[in-house]
C-alpha cells in the first residue's frame, strides 16, 4: 500500500448567487493522491477541475467558499488552516505550476530573484549556495545558459522558456506534490511536447506526486498514471489511465474521446451534442442526461452514485456502465469529408511577401515598402474553388499574416494576390470595392472578441446582409432566420446577446455572419482552438456541411495538425514565413516530408498512452528568418551543411504531387524518416 | 535611451513653440491692443501713434514675434501694462508663491493618497475601505469653492485659529507666508488626495487580482512581502503619470482656490491679467504654464521608463 499524500474528502465548493442560493462548482468530490503517482484531471471548461487543484493547496478563489468537506495533507485540513501555516506548506510541500507562466511571473522582478525568493522561503541555504542552486534548477529544466537567464526579466523569455522557469520555481522548494494547471495549453505543439517530456522526467527523477489538470486528453495521456474525468463539478470516472483511454466505461468520456480528431484518421470526428449544464442549474437526474446516447428513463430522475468496480480498480458514475464495458473500444467512426473541389482557380498567390518592418520616412513618402528580409516571403499557392487548404506552423510562422493580407488588413510588400484570375487584391483594404470585400470573409479564433457584446445576434447577422445586399424588413428577418437555421441555432436566438451564448454557440453566430455575405472564400483563423473538444468537433462538422451546401472555399489556419488532417484537402506547412511543404493532406501526413513537417507531426499528442511523441528538433525560438539559405536551417536535425545555410532549397515533387522544399533528396528523406 | 530623451525634449520644445505661436496669433486677432487698452478713451490720433512707436507696435507682426521670442528665451518677457513693471519681476514672486502652495499640497497629499489607496485596496470591501471610500467620494465631489468657503467659515471665522484670507504683500518671506497657506493647502489637498487615492486603489486591486499575485500566494510568499515586492511596484507605475499631471495642475495655479483665499499665486495672476487685458503678461503666463506641463510630463515619462523593465529593455533593444 503506497502512502497517500493528499486526501480530498466530500469536498464541495461554491458561491452564493444574487438570490442567495448556494451554487456548487464542486460537488462532493473525494479522491486520494498517492505518493509518486501522476493523476490527470480532465474535463471541459467549467467542469471545476482548476478549482479542485487550487483547493488541494488550500486556496479558494475570491468569491468562492468551501461549503463542506476537506483537503487533508499531512493529516491536517488545508481549507481550515491559517494563512501563516499555509505559507509554510505552499511552495515547500505543495507547489503549483500555473497555466500561463507569462502572466504568472511578476513582471518587475528578475527570473533569478523569483526563484531565489522560493529558495529563501523554503530552504536554509546561504546566499552563495542559493546562487548555485538557481543555476542547478535552471539547468534541470533545460534552459540554456542559466546564469544569463537568471538576470533576465520574464518578458524577455519565450513562452516555452517562461513555462520552464515556472517549473524551476516550483521545484525550488522540493515539494512532495506538484499541481499543474494546464501547464502546456498556451504553448506551441513542439514546445508542449518538450515541456511534457521534461515533466515526465522530473516525476521519475524526483519521485514527486503530480496532479495534472488539463482539457487536453492528448497531454493527459502522456503523463498520467491515473485519470479523473470531471463533468459539471462531479467526478464521473476515475481509474488507471490506460483503461480510461482505451476502454472508457462512462458515456461522457466515450463521447469525448470520439470527438477528438486523430492524425491516423482522415475525416471529421463525431461530435457530442449539447453542452455542459451551467453551475446552479437544477437537475434531479444524471447531469449528463441531456447529452447521453445511452440514457434510459431512470437516468432522468435518479442521479447515479460513483460506484467502485474492484475488478477494474475504477470508479464510475453511470447506471449503464456494464453495457458500455462490453463494447466500448473507442472505435472511431468518422464522417468522411466529401471534396467539392472544382477545376477552377479562385485565388492565386504568387511571389507574395509581407513585411512588418517600420517604414522609414522616405519610403512612406514614396509609398513603398523596403525590407530585404520580410516576415513572409516567396509564397506561391494556387487555390481551387471549393477547396479547403490549411496553413499550418508554429506561432510566428506567418500563417495568420498571410490570412490578414488576403483579407486586406495588411498590404503586401511584393507579389500578387489574384481573385478568380482577374481581380488583383494585392493592395490594401482602402482600394478594394465592396464586392471585393464581400467575397472574402473572416472567422476569428475567439468569438468573445469578434462579436460586438452590445449587439444582439440579429443585429450581428443583419449587418452584412444590409451592407452587401441592402436587405430590409421582412426579407432581412427571413434571411437571418435562414442563416441561423443553417448553423443549427433556433429563431429564438435572435434577441440574445453574445454573453448569453456558450462558446460553441458564439462561434456558430460568427460562422453565420461570415456566410451572410455569401462569400466565395472564408478565412478561418484558428476557429476551433478556443473551444472545448466536443464543441470543436461540432463546429468542424458544421463548417464541412456548409461548404458542401454552398461550395465555399476555406483557407484554414491552425496549429493543430490533427484538426487540419480532419478537415482539409490540402496542407501548406510554413516556417518563419516561408513555405516548407505543400501537398494533398493525405500525403503530407506520410513520409517523406519536409524535416519541419516531421518535427510537427512528431510533436502531436494523441490521447493514447502507447503513442509517444517523437522529439526531433530542439524547441528554440527564432526571432527572425535567416537572411539566406533554408528557413529551417537553425533547427533542422538533418542539416547538410553549407548548402542549407547559403542556398534556398529547391522544390522537389513526390510521385503523389506533394512539393517539398529541401536540399535532401526525397529518397534520403524517406529513408531516415521511416527509421 | 539617450536618443529617446533627446527626441522627447525636442518634441517638448516644438510644443512650446506652437503654444507661443498660438498665443501670439490669438492676442493679435483680438480686437484692440496694448495701446488702446492703456490709453482708453484717448486712443486715437497722435497719442495712439506715439504709444505704438514707444511700445514698438508699429512694426509687422512677425518681426514683433521674433523679437519677443528672442527676448523670452532669455527670460525677458517685456513690460506688464498695468504696472509698467518688467513682467519678470511680476512673475517671480508669484511663481515662488505658487510653488510653495503646490509643494505643500504635494508633500502632504501624495503620501496620504498612496496610503489611503493601498489601505482601501488591501482591505477591499471591509470596514476601512468602505469608510475611506465614502469620505474620498465626498471630498472629490464637493467643489473646491464650497469646501474652501466652509473651511474659512469654520476654522477662520468660528474658531479663529487661522487667517481666512491672505492679506500679505506678494513678495513676503516664506515664514510669514506659512500660516496663510494652511487653509488653501487643505482645500486643494482634499480634492487631489481623493482623486489619487481612488486611482491607486483601483490600480492595486487590479494587480492583486493578477495571476502573478495568485502565483506568489501559492508560492508561499508571506502577505506583506508579497504586497511590497509583487504588488506595489507594479501597481504604482501607472500612478506616476497621474501624479505628474496633478503636480502640473497645481503649479499652473489652482485658480478657484487662489481667488477664494485671495492667494497671490500664478492662478490669480492669470485671472487678473486677463481682466486687465494685460496681453504681454497673458502671453508670458501661457508660455510658462505650457513649459511647466511639458517638462513635468517629460519627467514622468522618463521615470516610468526607468522603473518599468519592460519598456527599458525594449528601448535598449531598438
Amino acid at each position: 500500500m503506497t502512502e497517500i499524500i493528499q486526501k480530498v474528502k466530500n469536498l464541495s465548493i461554491g458561491f452564493k448567487s444574487k438570490k442567495g442560493e448556494e451554487i456548487l462548482i464542486l460537488r462532493n468530490i473525494s479522491t486520494n493522491i498517492k505518493k509518486g503517482e501522476t493523476v490527470g484531471i480532465v474535463g471541459e471548461s467549467g467542469s471545476g477541475k482548476s478549482t479542485l487543484a487550487l483547493a488541494m493547496m488550500g486556496y479558494v478563489k475570491h468569491g468562492l467558499y468551501t461549503i463542506g468537506g476537506e483537503c487533508e495533507f499531512n493529516s491536517s485540513n488545508l481549507l481550515k488552516m491559517k494563512n501563516r501555516d499555509l505559507e509554510k506548506i505552499r511552495g515547500r510541500k505543495i507547489a503549483m505550476i500555473p497555466q500561463n507562466a507569462g502572466q504568472a511571473l511578476t513582471p518587475n522582478l528578475k527570473i533569478g530573484y523569483q526563484i531565489d525568493e522560493a529558495l529563501q522561503l523554503h530552504s536554509d541555504l546561504e546566499e552563495k549556495e542559493r546562487e548555485q542552486k538557481i543555476s542547478e534548477l535552471l539547468n534541470k529544466v533545460r534552459l540554456p545558459s542559466p546564469e544569463t537567464i537568471a538576470l533576465r526579466y520574464p518578458h524577455e523569455l519565450s513562452g516555452g522558456q517562461q513555462q520552464r522557469v515556472a517549473v524551476a520555481m516550483a521545484l525550488a522548494g522540493t515539494p512532495d506534490l506538484l499541481l499543474l494547471d494546464e501547464p502546456t495549453t498556451g504553448l506551441d505543439v513542439t514546445t508542449q511536447a518538450h515541456v511534457l517530456e521534461l515533466l515526465n522526467f522530473i516525476a521519475k527523477d524526483t519521485g514527486t506526486s503530480m496532479v495534472y489538470v488539463s482539457h487536453d486528453l492528448g497531454a493527459i495521456a502522456q503523463v498520467s498514471d491515473r485519470i479523473i474525468v470531471m463533468y459539471s463539478g462531479e467526478i464521473v470516472l476515475e481509474g488507471p489511465s490506460r483503461d480510461i483511454l482505451k476502454k472508457p466505461i462512462h458515456p461522457y468520456t466515450y463521447g469525448l474521446l470520439k470527438s477528438i480528431p486523430k492524425l491516423s484518421l482522415a475525416g471529421l470526428p463525431q461530435s457530442m451534442p449539447g453542452s455542459q449544464p451551467q453551475p446552479g442549474t437544477m437537475h434531479r437526474g444524471c447531469s449528463f442526461f441531456d447529452r447521453c446516447n445511452f440514457s434510459e428513463e431512470k437516468c432522468k430522475n435518479n442521479s447515479p452514485q460513483l460506484e467502485y468496480l474492484e475488478k477494474l480498480n475504477t470508479s464510475v458514475r453511470c447506471f449503464n456502465h456494464k453495457s458500455l464495458m462490453n463494447d466500448s473500444q473507442v472505435n472511431q467512426t468518422v464522417n468522411k469529408i466529401k471534396t467539392s473541389l472544382q477545376d477552377k482557380e479562385i485565388l492565386n498567390l504568387s511571389e507574395v511577401s509581407i513585411s512588418y518592418a517600420k517604414q522609414k520616412l522616405l519610403d512612406q513618402v514614396l509609398n513603398r515598402i523596403s525590407d530585404d528580409n520580410p516576415t513572409v516571403k516567396d509564397i506561391n499557392i494556387n487555390i481551387k474553388k471549393g477547396e479547403t487548404i490549411a496553413l499550418v506552423g508554429e506561432s510566428g510562422s506567418g500563417k495568420s499574416t498571410i490570412l490578414k493580407s488576403i483579407a486586406g488588413l495588411l498590404r503586401t510588400k511584393g507579389g500578387i494576390i489574384k481573385f478568380d484570375q482577374k481581380r488583383n487584391l494585392s493592395s490594401d483594404l482602402k482600394e478594394r470595392d465592396p464586392n471585393d470585400l464581400r467575397i472574402i470573409q473572416l472567422i476569428f479564433q475567439n468569438p468573445d472578441e469578434s462579436l460586438n457584446p452590445n449587439h444582439t445576434v440579429e443585429e450581428i447577422i443583419a449587418q452584412p446582409l444590409k451592407l452587401y445586399f441592402g436587405l430590409k424588413g421582412e426579407e432581412l428577418k427571413k434571411n437571418i432566420i435562414d442563416l441561423l437555421q443553417k448553423v443549427r441555432l433556433g429563431e429564438f436566438y435572435m434577441s440574445r446577446y453574445p454573453r448569453q451564448l456558450s462558446g460553441g454557440e458564439k462561434q456558430r453566430v460568427a460562422v453565420a455572419r461570415a456566410f451572410a455575405a455569401k462569400p466565395d472564400i472564408i478565412l478561418c483563423d484558428e476557429v476551433t482552438s478556443a473551444l472545448d473538444v466536443s464543441v470543436q468537433a461540432a463546429v468542424l462538422n458544421l463548417l464541412q456541411q456548409l461548404k458542401e451546401d454552398f461550395g465555399t472555399t476555406y483557407i484554414f489556419v491552425s496549429h493543430d495538425l490533427a484538426v487540419v488532417r480532419a478537415i482539409s484537402d490540402r496542407v501548406a506547412v510554413l516556417y518563419q514565413g516561408r513555405l516548407c511543404e505543400v501537398g494533398p493532406s493525405k500525403d503530407v501526413y506520410q513520409f517523406p516530408s519536409h524535416p519541419y513537417t516531421e518535427v510537427l507531426l512528431g510533436a502531436v499528442l494523441e490521447p493514447d498512452p502507447d503513442i509517444k511523441p517523437k522529439l526531433v528538433a530542439e524547441d528554440i525560438v527564432e526571432e527572425k528568418p535567416p537572411q539566406k539559405g533554408c528557413s529551417f536551417q537553425g533547427r533542422c536535425s538533418r542539416i547538410l551543411g553549407d548548402i542549407c545555410k547559403n542556398e534556398v532549397p529547391p522544390w522537389q515533387i513526390t510521385s503523389s504531387g506533394n512539393s517539398i522544399r529541401c536540399h535532401i533528396p526525397l529518397k534520403e528523406l524517406q529513408k531516415v524518416q521511416i527509421n | 535611451m539617450l536618443f529617446l530623451i533627446i527626441k522627447r525634449i525636442l518634441l517638448g520644445l516644438i510644443t512650446l513653440f506652437i503654444v507661443s505661436l498660438i498665443t501670439f496669433v490669438g492676442t493679435e486677432i483680438l480686437p484692440g491692443d496694448a495701446c488702446t487698452t492703456y490709453l482708453e478713451r484717448q486712443a486715437f490720433g497722435e497719442q495712439l501713434e506715439a504709444c505704438y512707436r514707444r511700445l514698438g507696435l508699429n512694426v509687422p507682426a512677425y518681426e514683433r514675434y521674433v523679437s519677443w521670442a528672442v527676448n523670452a528665451i532669455q527670460g525677458d518677457f517685456g513690460y506688464s501694462l498695468s504696472g509698467e513693471m518688467p513682467i519678470k519681476e511680476v512673475l517671480g514672486p508669484r511663481i515662488k508663491n505658487s510653488l510653495v502652495l503646490a509643494s505643500a499640497a504635494i508633500f502632504i497629499g501624495i503620501p496620504i493618497a498612496l496610503i489611503l489607496g493601498i489601505v482601501t485596496a488591501l482591505w477591499r470591501d471591509k470596514l476601512p475601505d468602505v469608510a475611506i471610500s465614502t469620505v474620498t467620494i465626498f471630498a472629490m465631489t464637493i467643489p473646491e469653492f464650497i469646501s474652501a468657503t466652509l473651511l474659512i467659515l469654520i476654522i477662520a471665522i468660528w474658531l479663529e485659529w487661522l487667517p481666512g484670507i491672505v492679506i500679505v504683500p506678494t513678495d513676503v518671506s516664506f515664514f510669514e507666508l506659512l500660516p496663510n497657506i494652511i487653509l488653501p493647502v487643505i482645500a486643494i489637498a482634499m480634492i487631489m488626495t481623493a482623486h489619487m487615492a481612488r486611482m491607486v486603489r483601483s490600480s492595486v486591486i487590479q494587480v492583486m487580482a493578477s495571476e502573478y499575485v495568485q502565483m506568489a500566494i501559492l508560492k508561499g510568499v508571506p502577505y506583506w512581502k508579497m504586497v511590497f515586492k509583487h504588488v506595489l511596484p507594479n501597481a504604482l507605475l501607472p500612478a506616476i503619470n497621474v501624479v505628474a499631471l496633478t503636480i502640473a495642475w497645481l503649479l499652473g495655479g489652482v485658480v478657484v482656490t487662489e481667488v477664494v483665499f485671495n492667494y497671490p499665486g500664478l492662478g490669480r495672476l492669470v485671472i487678473e491679467s486677463i481682466s486687465n487685458r494685460d496681453l504681454p503678461t497673458v502671453q508670458a503666463l501661457a508660455i510658462i504654464l505650457a513649459s511647466i506641463y511639458v517638462s513635468i510630463n517629460l519627467l514622468a515619462d522618463l521615470m516610468t521608463l526607468m522603473l518599468n523593465p519592460r519598456l527599458k529593455t525594449l528601448q535598449i533593444r531598438k
